[in-house]
């Protein structure tokens, strides 16, 4: 019988390693594309399979006596280190922040797990230690715990951060991806695309006018003002690595339902869409650190709106599609001249195109 | 193939008689653009750029009377409907 | 975005798509020669304003997709030396090879650096003296120059670690070899806007003369294909045969002069194999012997380098537009954007990788005029 299996005495009895296309991991097994997905569902998931993981959201929602706890970790390796607008120590704790935000869980706690390569100038670890506190303060967490660790040179590039996080769920709030149904009204906050411009112009010397900077934010004020519509609030999701689109795709995929959205209704301001331009990027694809899509009860839809708009970081919140019957696991998009194109998951790391 | 954008020279850069540049602004964003294959550019003038150089000029003016006709078109179908 | 913003405009493309509708009374199957169009075409679901009468093909003209496997080889045995920074723009970074892509390459170590102008590999090569810089020389007409430019400049610069590695195609060529083919359903073809921003359209004429087939030069944005396939059908309709311009506010007969000169400067007409179309005489670039000394396939030694496409692949039919991306037995299950076999299915615009991510959703393709030859294969 032939087998593509080898079977790894040396572990005991293991099991066989899914088969797969690819011997190594390519960088864009990390770009949040359907790669990523592959290599999280066939190696992480299908063996640390447990009902929290099969929830497939962002943070982990458990119950410890009588209070709803979500449980989030994000890991940090962004170059270059320092980018218009930020640095990685905001964007650490700027994106647990969000990511438990996102699970409808109000943030609590956060950890801190630094591995720095020898070398970095403890001026620049200065900055980013400074970053993480001014973020810790803006979104009311206490970084609580941590570790540090050094790596020869060359094995590191700098810095890589971990942050995991701890918050707590008011009662009535029950989001999940899951929940997602037709009818539904998709939200989105704010413009899209400024991060991933900002980091590509520090890599790649682009020049702006105005200086395109990233917008990473802690969003905890777009939970807390909408807390009071308590489980018409479906879903949300800050729309990172792989951006609006693979977010959208992600949802309609765990929750087998279709997605219309509108163009018209995206805001991109117009440097970032000129960046896209001479670049060849589709910005729906492109990283986000200070966005949230909420998908919400159409009976709510018009009230979130208003209460979001009445936020800084929610001023430029728009309705830009629902969810639909029609098409499940696919989003569509209504183009600016009028017809229907598949907006579909991109599978690798969106690369600049000169064709 | 290919992909070209056009945007608007800024400024120009003669220091090097071989190979010219100019900055060309695509809405906000700048970048250096190479324009020795193109005579008489001044700045203001829009370019169509691909891989960092430009091909050619914008004819501003052809670019305006197709709009023109485009505009018209509708007008036309709403006096005939 | 001035001279982009104005050329998506959804009224005026609802009138174009209003006036082609009241325009045709018979089928027409129309090409577009560039991959740059068929990108717009899916982007903005122009098919979707087409009457049920009108069939795109969408044509060869992806240097992605017709760039040989042999090549592919050839750069990745380039990449993989210690010696080199194998440079190169982004769309060619992932299209497989016989066994890999240059993306693998990099992943297991390979010095495989992606840029956005030739310029910036010349750059490259003059910080790092000590390495071999080859820069993947892909594209039409439009690139061409750009690439000769960046030899002409190392050679100022006396940079003696650049080289290219040369894979320069021509599209008038491809569209006599289209059209002479036995299995040609072209009716009419627009034409790749910025291969003539550079070129011109002259060449063109005895095209559409002794094929008899109309030939619009055509921009990119959703107004310029709709404006270009308009004026094609209205050509088909009425019996005409001409060359006609829509691109023209960049677009001029004789093209640019001073471009066209550093092309002849550079490099020479040879024949070229076009991936999954086969040997086209006279339809590609090479470097001129008094530049041998940048051309990366002499200096590396990789001239005899063959290959084997994989049998289940049917790009070339694809490509010709004989048949469609679903007629394919590897179709969605060996061949996908992850694991793609062929090249249509790796670039964007590829015709396989169109009807993937996009052709899932549109409706049944509309009936193909009959008297449509059958395929020999």
């Amino acid at each position: 019988m032939k087998q593509n299996y080898e079977i790894d005495f040396s572990t005991g009895l293991s099991c066989p390693i899914p088969k797969s296309d690819y011997e190594h991991v390519l960088l864009a097994h990390g770009g949040g594309g359907t790669l990523s997905h592959q290599l999280i569902s066939k190696l992480f998931f299908s063996q640390f399979d447990n009902e929290f993981l099969n929830e497939q959201h962002d943070s982990a929602i458990f119950n410890i006596d009588k209070s709803r706890l979500a449980f989030t970790t994000d890991s940090y390796v962004v170059q270059p280190i320092f980018f218009p607008g930020g640095n990685i120590g905001g964007l650490a704790v700027n994106g647990t922040v969000n990511d438990l935000v996102a699970a409808g869980a109000r943030p609590l706690y956060i950890s801190a797990g630094f591995i720095i390569e020898e070398g970095l100038l403890i001026e620049d670890l200065w900055k980013i230690v400074l970053s993480m506190k001014e973020a810790a303060r803006k979104s009311g967490v206490k970084i609580v715990t941590g570790d540090t660790k050094v790596v020869d040179k060359g094995k590191g590039d700098k810095i890589f951060i971990n942050t995991s996080g701890i918050g707590i769920i008011k009662e009535g709030i029950n989001i999940s991806p899951k929940r997602c149904v037709h009818g539904d009204k998709i939200i989105l906050s704010g413009r899209i695309a400024d991060h991933g411009i900002a980091i590509m112009s520090a890599r790649e010397g682009l020049e702006f006018e105005t200086a395109i900077v990233s917008d990473t934010a802690p969003l905890n004020e777009l939970l807390d003002c909408i807390e009071k519509f308590g489980d018409k609030i479906h879903v949300m999701r800050d729309p990172t690595r792989g951006g609006l689109a693979s977010s959208l795709n992600e949802i309609a995929e765990i929750a087998n339902v279709g997605m219309l959205i509108e163009e018209e209704k995206i805001s991109i301001l117009d440097e970032v869409k000129g960046a896209c331009e001479i670049l060849g990027l589709d910005p729906l694809y492109i990283a986000n650190e200070g966005k949230m899509i909420a998908i919400v009860d159409k009976e709510v839809a018009d009230d979130v709106l208003i209460e979001w708009r009445k936020k800084e970081l929610g001023k430029e919140a728009e309705i830009i599609g629902e969810v639909t019957s029609e098409n499940p696991g696919t989003v569509v998009m209504k183009t600016t001249i009028g017809s229907k194109r598949i907006v579909d998951m991109i599978s690798g790391e969106q690369l600049p195109r000169i064709c | 193939m290919c992909l070209a954008v056009p945007g608007k020279i800024v400024s120009i850069d003669e220091s090097n008689p071989e190979l010219k540049m100019a900055k060309v602004n695509f809405s906000g964003v700048s970048r250096e653009v190479c324009i020795q294959w193109l005579d008489d550019v001044k700045i203001g003038d829009y370019v169509l750029v691909h891989v960092g150089f430009a091909l050619n000029k914008i004819d501003e003016k052809d670019a305006e009377e197709t709009l023109r006709i485009l505009r018209e078109m509708g007008d036309i179908e709403e006096e005939n409907s | 975005m001035k001279y982009l913003d104005e050329f998506r405009d959804g009224k005026a493309a609802r009138k174009l798509s209003a006036e082609i509708k009241s325009v045709v009374t018979k089928p027409w199957q129309i090409m577009e020669i560039c991959g740059g169009q068929t990108h717009s075409i899916l982007k903005y679901s122009i098919e979707e304003l087409l009457p049920e009468e009108i069939t795109l093909i969408h044509g060869p003209g992806c240097p992605v997709c017709v760039t040989p496997l042999e090549l592919i080889d050839k750069a990745i045995a380039i990449a993989q030396r210690e010696d080199v920074i194998f440079t190169s723009f982004g769309d060619m970074l992932r299209v497989p090879g016989s066994k890999h892509d240059l993306l693998s390459i990099k992943a297991k170590g390979g010095n495989v650096k992606m840029v956005y102008s030739p310029l910036d590999a010349v750059k490259i090569a003059e910080n790092y003296p000590d390495k071999n810089v080859v820069f993947f020389a892909v594209g039409f007409e439009t690139t061409a120059p750009a690439n000769a430019m960046s030899v002409i400049e190392a050679k100022r610069r006396g940079i003696k670690n650049y080289s290219i590695l040369c894979s320069h195609v021509l599209v008038p060529p491809a569209i006599e070899a289209l059209l002479s083919s036995k299995n040609n359903n072209i009716q009419g073809f627009l034409a790749a806007g910025h291969v003539c921003t550079v070129m011109g359209y002259e060449e063109y004429f005895p095209i559409a003369e002794k094929y008899n087939v109309p030939i619009v030069v055509t921009g990119f944005e959703p107004i310029d294909i709709l404006q270009g396939i308009l004026l094609t059908v209205k050509q088909l309709e009425a019996g005409k045969i001409e060359v006609q311009n829509q691109y023209s506010r960049v677009v001029t007969k004789e093209g640019n002069i001073s471009a066209q000169k550093l092309l002849e400067e550079v490099f020479e007409r040879t024949d070229r194999k076009w991936r999954g179309i086969g040997n086209i005489p006279s339809s590609g670039f090479k470097l001129k012997d008094e530049y041998s000394d940048y051309d990366a396939e002499k200096i590396f030694k990789v001239e005899n380098i063959e290959t084997e496409e994989s049998p289940l692949c049917i790009a070339g039919e694809v490509l010709q537009g004989i048949k469609k991306p679903i007629e394919c037995s590897a179709f969605g299950k060996e061949c996908t954007p992850e694991r793609p076999l062929g090249a249509p299915m790796v670039s964007t615009e590829g015709a396989c990788a169109a009807y993937f991510h996009y052709g899932r959703y549109r409706h049944p393709e509309p009936a193909l005029p009959s008297g449509r030859l059958v395929s020999e294969s």
